[in-house]
């Protein structure tokens, strides 16, 4: 009895509050609104896998033609590439707000300090943050659909579809980049996320399909996020869906989980000693 | 307002503060005098909720700040030492996305921005981001922004550390408002002078302890003498005329610089050091002040 009424307590105590978490949104949608600045990032944050998708995509997919999958089925070059840019933009996004602007403001402008000093709690700062990242992520991802849907690299119907997977993808990363950036020290730690961004920006099955690769490489390869973000993606955008897909969903889950868990822990940690 | 027992706050082998009492009734303007390290910043946070105490009791607003930190801060006004406002965002914005941290309503937050502004006098800086304000601009920002949840209690701390004359005292007649509207004020500071115009009552800390507690007139009369006689001379290290004026006044001190006699009687204590055949290059007779009582108290002076 006592023990349920402890619980009970502590899990009242522990609510999010959607108000104050949408306060902390409400911040950034001002900031983004006050100056050019912030929109001339996200533009440029658009324009990227655009330009990759068209160079390698289209470009290099004249060369390579078509692809055909393990399963048998033959897709055109783009059409493989394209979901897996759409997965990166997710990717880069959220990791963008929740890295860069992320630590600017933990560590230079005490946003999060000021924040503290209100009833806001860390656990609604790192959700409120998180769910902007995803939002910014979604606005790259939700033009990105609509280019390749113009391009014919995928239909309507499964774009529809895709839209929500990029939005667990932005939430995954932008939960993993949060609880990093707490840990990174100056901004020398930045080219080591960066190089590490590229790294899965090449070798996730994003250019080829990682059965080309030796056995042990491809065991290494889908042991790393972005593979699981890609898979799920390109089986959604080709309509190729598989059950194997709810483990790529299960693996982001706890990078979420586990993201957002470390990241609020730090919060406090860090700024309420 | 505030409740404290014994409270103490290790930071791993550094106590920072150590084992303090304290009481602040409501509409007080109440004060942690002390250098920079004595544990003013450390206690602040810990009654901000932002910190939670090591050992002891404290209560604030009859709330336990571990349990109930939201609440009690959703009570509070915090101005903290290095202004953190929001680069991002205008000076108007500034203040109403405050407001909604608190859960207040949008149009409730503009009104009362809008009123802030014209009371810390910024209402024509109102669309400007905050970066080109000055020093003092941006402490009235957060003064401004501190009040936003109409508080029932105000956290100051050092709040015109590195502000000019004047803009400290544009500052002091804005908290001496506020004083007077019944806000509780609690502020730190090492300024003697921004004690003795802000603070009904304070408390001089000093490594982590309270080593004195009253009115700074109170502290003044109980700890110094009525007036202090500031001697220089001229090359001569203050120090070797310790001996030489023995006798004279309740106490000397020597400083690097001057030495200082504390007398009741200020004249009277320079009438006898001439009569002992000394001519100090300069003599200023002056009020005692929190400064010589925090000398006396703990050998040292605040600003060093």
């Amino acid at each position: 009895m006592v023990t349920t009424y402890a619980v009970a307590r502590v899990a009242r105590g522990n609510r999010l509050s959607p108000a104050r978490v949408g306060a902390v949104i409400n911040r950034n949608v001002g900031a983004l609104r006050s100056g050019p600045a912030y929109w001339l990032v996200l533009a440029s944050g658009f324009f990227e896998p655009v330009l990759y998708l068209l160079s390698i995509g289209v470009g290099v997919g004249a060369l390579v033609g078509d692809l055909t999958l393990k399963n048998g089925e033959v897709l055109p070059y783009a059409n493989f590439v394209a979901p897996a840019m759409l997965a990166v933009s997710a990717m880069s996004g959220a990791l963008a707000e929740t890295t860069f602007n992320f630590f600017f403001k933990f560590k230079y402008v005490k946003t999060y300090d000021a924040m503290l000093a209100t009833p806001l709690r860390p656990m609604e700062i790192a959700t409120g943050e998180l769910t902007w990242a995803m939002i910014r992520g979604s606005l790259y991802t939700g033009a990105f659909l609509i280019v390749m849907v113009a391009l014919g690299l995928t239909t309507p119907g499964w774009a529809l579809l895709a839209f929500p997977a990029t939005w667990l993808v932005g939430l995954a990363f932008g939960a993993v980049g949060m609880a990093v950036s707490t840990f990174i020290r100056g901004w020398q730690d930045f080219d080591l996320i960066s190089t590490g961004q590229f790294a899965l920006f090449l070798f996730s099955g994003t250019f080829s399909p990682v059965q080309d690769y030796p056995l042990p490489v491809e065991i290494l390869i889908a042991a790393t996020p972005l593979y699981h973000a890609v898979e799920l993606i390109r089986g959604i955008t080709t309509g190729m869906l598989s059950w194997s897909m709810l483990g790529n969903v299960a693996y982001l889950l706890v990078m979420l989980a586990v993201g957002l868990y470390v990241a609020s822990r730090r919060l406090t940690s860090v700024l309420c000693r | 307002m505030i409740h404290a027992r014994g409270l103490v706050k290790r930071f791993g082998d550094f106590t920072a503060v150590d084992g303090i009492d304290l009481e602040v009734a409501p509409g007080e303007a109440f004060g942690f005098l002390g250098p920079n390290g004595a544990g003013k910043s450390s206690t602040m946070r810990m009654i901000g909720c932002v910190s939670t105490p090591t050992a002891g009791e404290l209560r604030i607003l009859g709330m336990d700040p571990v349990r109930e930190g939201p609440a009690i801060r959703g009570r509070l006004g915090v101005c903290p030492q290095t202004d953190n406002l929001d680069p991002d965002l205008t000076v108007f914005e500034n203040l109403t996305t405050y407001a909604r941290y608190f859960g207040i309503p949008r149009a409730e937050g503009r009104r009362r921005a809008a009123e802030l502004l014209e009371f810390v006098q910024l209402t024509e800086k109102s669309g400007s981001t905050v970066d080109p304000l000055s020093g003092g601009m941006k402490r009235r920002l957060s003064i401004a922004r501190a009040m936003i949840n109409e508080p029932d209690l105000v956290l100051l701390d050092e709040p015109t550390t590195g502000l000019d004359p004047q803009a400290r005292h544009l500052l002091w007649e804005r908290l001496f408002r506020l004083k007077q509207r019944g806000v509780t004020l609690v502020l730190t500071t090492h300024y003697m002078d921004e004690a003795e115009q802000l603070c009904d009552r304070l408390v001089v800390m000093d490594a982590g302890k309270i080593v004195a507690e009253g009115s700074p007139r109170h502290l003044i009369e109980t700890y110094s003498t009525r007036e202090v006689v500031e001697l220089r001379f001229g090359d001569d290290a203050p120090a070797t005329y310790v001996e030489k004026l023995a006798g004279i006044g309740e106490r000397l001190d020597p400083l690097p610089d001057r030495l200082l006699l504390y007398s009741d009687d200020g004249d009277a204590a320079v009438n006898e050091v001439h009569r002992r055949g000394f001519t100090p290059s300069s003599v200023l007779v002056r009020r005692s002040t929190l400064e010589d009582v925090f000398l006396i108290l703990t050998g040292r002076t605040l600003v060093d």
